[in-house]
């Protein structure tokens, strides 16, 4: 899965969807694996106004990627910005987590990652 | 038209195979009326980037056709894509054929803009081929759960949902050791019937080989088409998450047989409150009319005015 999914993800419990701790979920013990991506600007562009940017910080720093700016860029800085494209295109296309687990910071569960499919399946007490 | 997306790897034993109902999705996906809906209601270039997910993938015939040919079928290729089914085989399988798919569509892209260049008349031999235009979105991931139960709240802007929808006395639950295969494996190897799949080349690797009971099988399969009471029983659970799943543009298609009453289910949606716009169904593709009667139809619902 790629990290960006991360992204777009909550902790599958019903109680915690209204927590802010629920999101985004903490990568744990991750293994990462990197694709080959092209690098595709517009995409990145496009992008941006639908990415969390906090969440995002997080889990760059999680997952051991150099810090983000405390801001998003702007489109046009980021079209400006080659090392700024490369940064984020590396995190967000072509990094994939395959192994590890995925923590909510709300209840704690754990959800297993194993060959990059995570399980989100509830054990039946906390559905 | 556009080339089916070819599913030979998949385990049918395990995961659902590419049936009418698939290819019902993929004819409403390719005709005009819905192409010019979806790149009218996501503008490439002007809006942001769109995900797609679909709930219960299977195969992943869906998943790959509309990952593969997001060019044509949204009007962009910046479209992301993601795929939540139950079953782990299944989650396996559809990621498999994106990657195929989306494989085989842009190495034909790059041939035939390769193939352009070289035509073209520069009179140079051994020229890069100019790189063509991206055909193909990105998935995402494929993750194993329930419906759409790990999305974010509005997260989704296109929902594709093929449901188990025939009608059955029981609903199939997912036998817990079946939850998680992957680690399931020693447990089950003690059982006489089981089945595996081994591969030559894998065995270097330390991917262990989940193995699975023709009982275990047939309940994979039930859980791909078993739907309960009218048939309705998980659809009605994914319809009563669309409102807060799906984005405020966000749309869903989902297929439905007769027995499953669609006109009612339609007149459900309508009849959704909604802070902004109103809720809207209609059906946008049918095939195995018999007798006046649709046997399966695709419903799009979605919001207008917002």
């Amino acid at each position: 899965m790629k990290v960006l999914t991360l992204n777009f993800l909550t902790c599958a419990v019903k109680s915690c969807k209204t927590s802010v701790d629920s999101f985004p979920l903490h990568p744990k013990d991750a293994e990462l694996v990197s694709d080959d991506v092209e690098l595709n600007p517009q995409l990145l562009v496009n992008l941006l106004p639908r990415i969390d940017w906090n969440a995002l910080r997080t889990t760059a720093t999680e997952l051991g990627f150099p810090t983000l700016p405390e801001q998003p860029p702007t489109p046009e800085e980021l079209q400006a910005d080659e090392k700024m494209l490369q940064d984020l295109h590396k995190l967000l296309m072509e990094t994939q987590i395959s192994e590890g687990k995925l923590v909510c910071g709300a209840c704690g569960h754990e959800y297993a990652v194993r060959e990059g499919i995570a399980n989100f399946l509830l054990p039946s007490h906390l559905v | 038209m556009l080339p089916t997306p070819s599913t030979s790897h998949v385990p049918y034993s395990r995961v659902y195979e590419p049936a009418e109902d698939s290819f019902l999705l993929l004819d409403t996906f390719s005709q005009d009326s819905e192409t010019s809906f979806l790149s009218t209601r996501f503008p490439a270039g002007s809006s942001p980037t769109p995900l797609l997910l679909e709930v219960g993938p299977g195969s992943g015939v869906v998943l790959a056709f509309l990952t593969a040919h997001a060019a044509t079928l949204l009007g962009r290729s910046d479209v992301l894509t993601l795929g939540v089914d139950v079953n782990w085989f299944a989650c396996e399988a559809a990621s498999e054929t994106v990657r195929r798919t989306v494989g085989e569509v842009e190495a034909e892209a790059e041939g035939v803009a390769g193939q352009v260049d070289v035509g073209n008349g520069s009179g140079e031999k051994g020229v890069k081929p100019r790189k063509s235009q991206r055909r193909s979105g990105h998935l995402l991931a494929t993750a194993q759960g329930d419906l759409a139960s790990p999305l974010r709240p509005g997260a989704v802007d296109v929902l594709v949902f093929n449901p188990p929808y025939v009608p059955t006395d029981e609903l199939p639950t997912l036998p817990k050791e079946l939850a998680d295969p992957t680690t399931a494996t020693t447990t089950t190897t003690t059982t006489t019937t089981t089945t595996t799949t081994t591969t030559s080349n894998d065995s270097e690797k330390k991917k262990p080989v989940p193995k699975t009971t023709y009982a275990q099988e047939s309940t994979l399969l039930a859980l791909a088409y078993a739907g309960g009471r009218d048939g309705m029983e998980v659809t009605d659970r994914l319809l009563a998450s669309l409102p807060e799943i799906l984005s405020e543009r966000g749309v869903a298609y989902v297929l439905l047989c007769a027995q499953n009453r669609p006109e009612e289910v339609k007149a459900r949606v309508r009849a959704w409150e909604s802070e902004r716009g109103r809720w809207m169904a209609e059906t946008v593709g049918s095939s195995g009319k018999k007798a006046g009667w649709e046997r399966l139809q695709v419903v799009r619902i979605w919001r207008e005015g917002v």
